[in-house]
């Protein structure tokens, strides 16, 4: 039903007739869609609408629960990761993701961002020192926590916290950042040193986000697509969708007579 | 004019029934709290007196020569020591076989088998060994070990009390590694991380306070164990220190001195009271001292 974006840019991951099913329920219908490279794209829509389980497809997350399935394609620089061979773990270190509420893992905030460098790379302890820096400088985090780098990543506040965990995982750096709402815990103040954040991250990565927040949307983003029960209704460059939406149904939602 | 003294009547009348319920809500509120202020008394009051009694008897018996000396003849001097390093050395014992047996199947159960046939049977089998009187495990190794090999021995009391170390373990490890959310999971994975890596450094990492909490109350179980030492060590009135022959513990040896119409046998196993409740009071203490930092 949806169709592409703007040809004139180069898409890093690709959605062919993706279709995703909950045990028997039909969740994603049909979806084509490009991620175009170091863009932000934002998935808006009202809750239920899939745009949560459509990123989630993209790391294959879904595959931690026997009774999620996803048909057809999700290609990642011409690599089709729902049929590839290669370990699920190989692709989650290309395509990073934050989600909606900070996970802090039970450890040092120095040892939150090396557990995941630990895990693909050997880095001497000063090399790590450097990327643990590096990540949370990236994250906007630095000057807050070089203090206290051996504490609890669990004694942050609950933005510091989220900003944690952007910094792990960019840490690795991915290819790709998937966001999922990452924002809906947060006050503004926090909400806006993560959308500053966001819009620095799309010089060196692909960002998808899911957002509730249309605003947040029409502030982060490059494109945005609009989902609806399932079904990808529209997607274009964000301004273009936000001021001249080719469908009456997203016209609706974005000027608030529906959802 | 009549609309708005109608509508302060109103306005009263609603007033009133909303104190009238509040007012009683209070009182419900009142009584719950007594009756649960109550219930701690309740618990308090004997709890307290059992360790005031444990205190008063046990600390009165216990002198050097009880913490040196073996377990002597009626009406002659001595002490407990054979007991006290046998209970010592078939806990830790037991506690090393059982916890990671405990652990690891616990772990299969929570993150590996939710709900497969397997774990539901685990499950299953795991509630009843869990509830199974000790006097069965211990007449059950009694069978398997003691009447094999033709005697009593450390070794078998150590298989008796691994064997219900292991489903408290078990069961406080499944329970709290499935308090762990689910988002910190997907997180470890999210970075790449394999299962494995996920379930030692997160899950078990996160639930490693509860974990640990689980394996002293296995500990403290375990030590005042009476009936699967019975049948499995007996006893010994001197000391040894080979798992081979039959090994005297604290449980065994009150029970035995308690009973006997001996003054001094009596006072031994009060000292040996006190000093299972000491030692299970300083391990509780130890454990929370442990597991309370947050990292």
């Amino acid at each position: 039903m949806g169709t592409l974006t703007a040809q004139d840019e180069r898409s890093k991951i690709s959605v062919r007739n993706l279709n995703f099913y909950y045990g028997r329920f039909h969740a994603l219908k049909g979806v084509n869609l490009d991620i175009p490279e170091k863009k932000v794209t934002a998935f808006i829509g009202p809750s239920g609408c899939g745009k949560s389980t459509l990123l989630r497809t993209f790391n294959r997350m879904y595959e931690l629960y026997p009774d999620q399935r996803a048909e057809g394609e999700i290609v990642l620089d011409g690599e089709n990761l729902l049929a590839s061979k290669k370990d699920v773990a190989l692709i989650r270190a290309r395509v990073g993701m934050v989600f909606q509420k900070p996970t802090p893992f039970p450890m040092s905030i120095y040892d939150n961002i090396a557990f995941g460098v630990r895990l693909f790379e050997n880095l001497s302890a000063t090399d790590m020192d450097e990327r643990v820096e590096w990540a949370l400088r990236k994250a906007a985090l630095w000057g807050e926590v070089k203090d206290k780098l051996s504490q609890s990543g669990a004694g942050l506040s609950g933005g510091q916290q989220q900003r944690l965990c952007i910094a792990r995982g960019i840490a690795i750096k991915p290819e790709v950042l998937l966001l999922d709402e990452p924002c809906s815990a947060l006050d503004p103040i926090s909400t806006g040193k993560i959308e500053e954040l966001i819009a620095e991250l799309k010089a060196d990565y692909t960002v998808v986000i899911v957002t509730h927040n249309m605003q947040q949307a029409a502030r982060v983003s490059d494109y945005t697509a609009y989902m609806y029960l399932g079904d990808l209704v529209e997607v274009g460059q964000t301004e273009q969708l936000f001021f001249k939406p080719r469908r009456k149904e997203t016209e609706d939602y974005i000027t608030g007579r529906f959802g | 004019m009549s609309g708005t003294g109608e509508r302060l009547a109103m306005e009263a009348l609603r007033m009133q029934e909303r104190e009238r319920i509040y007012a009683q809500r209070k009182r419900v509120n009142q009584i719950g709290l007594a009756l649960s202020l109550a219930a701690m008394a309740f618990g308090i009051f004997w709890l307290l007196w059992i360790l005031w009694e444990t205190v008063r008897l046990g600390l009165g018996g216990l002198t050097w020569a009880t913490l040196t000396q073996m377990t002597p003849p009626p009406n002659d001097a001595g002490g407990i020591a054979n007991a006290i390093y046998g209970s010592f050395l078939m806990v830790t014992l037991a506690t090393f076989v059982g916890t990671p047996i405990g652990i690891m199947a616990g772990i299969y159960l929570a993150e590996y088998d939710t709900k497969g046939w397997l774990g539901s049977l685990t499950r299953f089998v795991n509630d009843i060994l869990l509830s199974a009187p000790s006097i069965v495990i211990g007449l059950f190794v009694y069978a398997v070990v003691v009447a094999r090999f033709k005697g009593f021995s450390g070794w078998a009391g150590v298989i008796a009390l691994a064997l219900i170390v292991i489903p408290v373990v078990i069961r406080t490890t499944e329970n709290m590694l499935s308090l762990v959310p689910a988002g910190l999971r997907e997180a470890a994975y999210a970075l790449g991380a394999p299962k494995w890596k996920v379930i030692m450094s997160i899950t078990l990492r996160a639930a490693r306070a509860g974990v640990v909490t689980g394996v002293l109350l296995a500990v403290a179980r375990i030590s005042g164990e009476t009936a699967p030492l019975l049948f499995t060590a007996l006893n010994n009135q001197f000391w040894t220190s080979s798992l081979s022959e039959p090994m005297s513990s604290l449980p065994v040896t009150i029970f035995k001195f308690a009973m006997s119409p001996y003054e001094n046998w009596q006072q031994l196993a009060w000292a040996g009271v006190f000093l299972i409740t000491a030692a299970v009071l300083g391990l509780n203490i130890l454990a929370r001292v442990l597991t309370r930092t947050k990292i």
